[in-house]
């Protein structure tokens, strides 16, 4: 099982014919991804790796009826357009890997994707992959493998330590999946517990918070509610950074008095969350989380 | 980017605001002239333009009852470093007679991932103290960006902050003026405060607009002075910048170099655990190219503080063969001046990256642990 993607998703790639797009391109294919088309203004009637090329998402999706998900890497100041087009055309899952978008346009994409029922993942993010079945992102496929824990995270290269961190301790993951570090992106860890919450296969949820925004916030609320059942092991990178300095992204800034790194750890506990002084301790917390399971 | 308050002003102008009269003199400019070029009678505000927070209270703000005096104060202000920075613009306005100060603010809320407005008859006091002491007078109402704020809607946030009759359509205006300077100007936050209640009508006394910076270059107009916009950093951090590395300066002696905001905090904290301190964070961002680690790993290595560094990357649209090849041109260029180093390098291409540095004689990790286990036996 695993959420949003498996080995029924078909994937267009949007910006393919770019250094990262072939790239990545070429990396998902030898994961076994099914990437049916690739999508260059100006570029159509090429191939990228065995991929074809259409000028539009239209084009391709005319062309291959059974794509239902989308991977974008084109550049900050066009990706917002890529988006709407790739919502135009239909596709149900739209994974935003492009960073630097300006916010006012991801807002934008976000709220008409939300109307449109469909779902966004990123920007600014790593993508998503279901172990064994499915990698439509960024990630090396090496710190991977099939298992029980589901993982969301707001950072990229965090995601990948983490797993890395489970996989060596022999847990595999169900689904992982990077929300992205921007203050904008559209899934968010509220919705991505309750992805995790129906699926079978995940037994429990590890979630990779940052200080800023109060997104691990809502998670503890939504465990108080009593609407996340399966057990949640937290960590938030940040405990020693300075308050109100921007660390790299605009997601890690404590602003307005919400997201700083105690309150947060602590809103957690409170809820009955298991938190990671540091990523290492991540597989003890997850393992003892099983086993009450 | 943060908007020095006179911009700012010129902005909602553009809106048809009204605010305060006033003129802008920078250092060296005859003051004198300048207030009565632009009509100003005393008393006067003069007002340092920094980019810091809690201005007022650091002195920044000066009232002053002559011409005289205000030439008097522009001179000390010039002279007087604000939290550390010393001014180079001044704003000096007609101060405003008011009783009672309100707050007017956008921002965007990452929750509901719309424009969020927020108002109180709180004014003139940070918005944080306000959300402690009277969390109910702060009022918050989401604003849906494809309808925009509405006049209706203004008036009900006027109305909920007890205005009638001209206060309240003037603050109406105000509003949408300010909600579509926020839209236009791409802007993080804009707000008022202190947002002046005048018997006949509203005015903001300070304004402040935040532009996102991924959205410069639709605003290009405010990147050519950067410079002086840099308050808050200290020298290596604008230095940094030049270089294009997101650098935040720490006390330690640890030079910590990352890829990634959330795996260089993860990293910093690392540090700590294993009883060091980080100097540094620096993140070199997502598929960075060798030049860049190149650059990074020079930046950091000429920290005075730093007596070793620690590079932990972790490879995914960054590639570890890049990264290494940025490691070993930086050792050329540095030659006897580099400092002890422990690399972490692992993911994607990471059996060409690990070739690259053995070839240097440097055995990069793939193990987090083993390799701050090493950075601490160094």
């Amino acid at each position: 099982m695993g959420i949003l993607v498996d080995e029924n998703t078909k994937v267009i790639v949007q910006g393919i014919t770019g250094k990262e797009g072939s790239f990545h391109t070429k990396l998902m294919l030898e994961y076994g991804t099914k990437v049916v088309a690739g999508v260059t203004p100006g570029k159509g009637g090429t191939t990228v790796y065995g991929v074809p090329v259409y000028d539009t998402a239209q084009d391709a999706v005319k062309e291959h009826p059974d794509a239902n998900t989308s991977i974008i890497f084109v550049p900050a100041k066009t990706a917002a357009d890529a988006v709407f087009e790739a919502i135009d055309a239909g596709l149900k899952t739209v994974v935003v890997i492009t960073e630097h978008i300006p916010i006012h346009d991801a807002m934008a994409f976000v709220n008409y994707a939300k109307e449109k029922g469909v779902t966004v993942i990123g920007p600014n993010c790593p993508g998503i992959i279901t172990p064994g079945k499915t990698k439509v992102g960024i990630m090396p496929a090496s710190v991977f493998s099939p298992g029980p824990v589901g993982i969301m995270s707001r950072s990229g290269t965090l995601t990948y330590e983490v797993s890395y961190f489970l996989t060596k301790a022999g847990l595999g993951q169900s689904t992982v999946i990077g929300v992205g570090g921007d203050p904008i992106t559209g899934l968010t860890f509220p919705e991505v517990v309750q992805l995790f919450e129906k699926d079978p296969q995940t037994k429990v949820m590890v979630m990779v918070g940052e200080i800023g925004g109060d997104a691990e916030e809502r998670v503890a609320m939504m465990v108080k509610e009593g609407k996340i059942k399966k057990p949640i092991v937290a960590f938030v990178a940040g405990r020693t950074a300075p308050e109100g300095k921007r660390m790299g992204h605009a997601g890690a800034i404590i602003m307005f008095g919400t997201g700083a790194y105690k309150d947060k750890v602590a809103t957690m506990k409170s809820a009955g969350i298991r938190v990671a002084i540091t990523t290492y301790e991540i597989p003890k917390l997850v393992k003892e989380a099983l086993e009450e399971a | 980017m943060k908007l020095f308050e006179y911009e700012a002003k010129d902005i909602i102008r553009k809106y048809g605001v009204e605010t305060p009269k006033g003129v802008v003199v920078k250092e060296g400019d005859d003051v004198k002239k300048a207030i009565q070029d632009a009509g100003l009678v005393p008393p006067l505000a003069v007002k340092a333009q920094v980019l810091v927070a809690g201005r007022g209270k650091a002195g920044g703000i000066k009232l002053v009852n002559s011409v005289d005096e205000a030439v008097t104060v522009s001179q000390q202000l010039f002279k007087t470093p604000i939290k550390g920075i010393k001014p180079s613009i001044l704003l000096i306005e007609q101060a405003i007679k008011h009783d009672v100060e309100l707050y007017a603010g956008i921002v965007l809320d990452r929750s509901e991932r719309k424009p969020l407005v927020l108002v109180s008859k709180y004014g003139g006091m940070d918005l944080e103290e306000v959300a402690k002491e009277h969390p109910e007078a702060i009022i918050k109402y989401y604003v849906d960006p494809y309808k925009g704020l509405k006049s209706y809607e203004a008036r009900s946030l006027g109305k909920q902050l007890g205005l009638s009759g001209r206060q309240l359509s003037s603050f109406e205006s105000f509003l949408q003026a300010l909600y579509n300077a926020f839209m236009d100007y791409d802007a993080e936050l804009a707000e008022s405060n202190p947002l002046a209640l005048l018997p006949d009508k509203v005015l903001p006394l300070d304004l402040r607009i935040i532009i996102d910076d991924n959205s410069l270059f639709r605003h290009s107009e405010y990147a050519v002075t950067e410079k002086e916009r840099l308050g808050e950093l200290t020298e290596r951090e604008i230095a940094a910048r030049e270089k294009d590395l997101a650098y935040v300066e720490l006390d330690g002696d640890v030079g910590v170099i990352s890829n990634g905001a959330g795996l260089t905090m993860a990293t910093m904290d690392l540090v700590y655990e294993f009883g060091m301190r980080p100097a540094n964070f620096l993140d070199v961002g997502g598929g960075a190219e060798a030049e860049h680690i190149k650059d990074a790993v020079e930046f950091v290595t000429s920290d005075p503080k730093v007596k070793k560094v620690f590079i932990n990357i972790f490879g995914g649209i960054t590639r570890a063969d890049e990264v290494a090849r940025g490691i070993v041109m930086a050792l050329e260029e540095l030659g006897n001046k580099a400092k002890p180093l422990v690399v972490r390098l692992t993911g994607t291409n990471e059996e060409q990256g690990r070739d690259i540095l053995k070839k240097v004689g440097i055995t990069p990790y793939s193990d987090p642990l083993e390799a701050l286990q090493a950075l601490k036996n160094l």
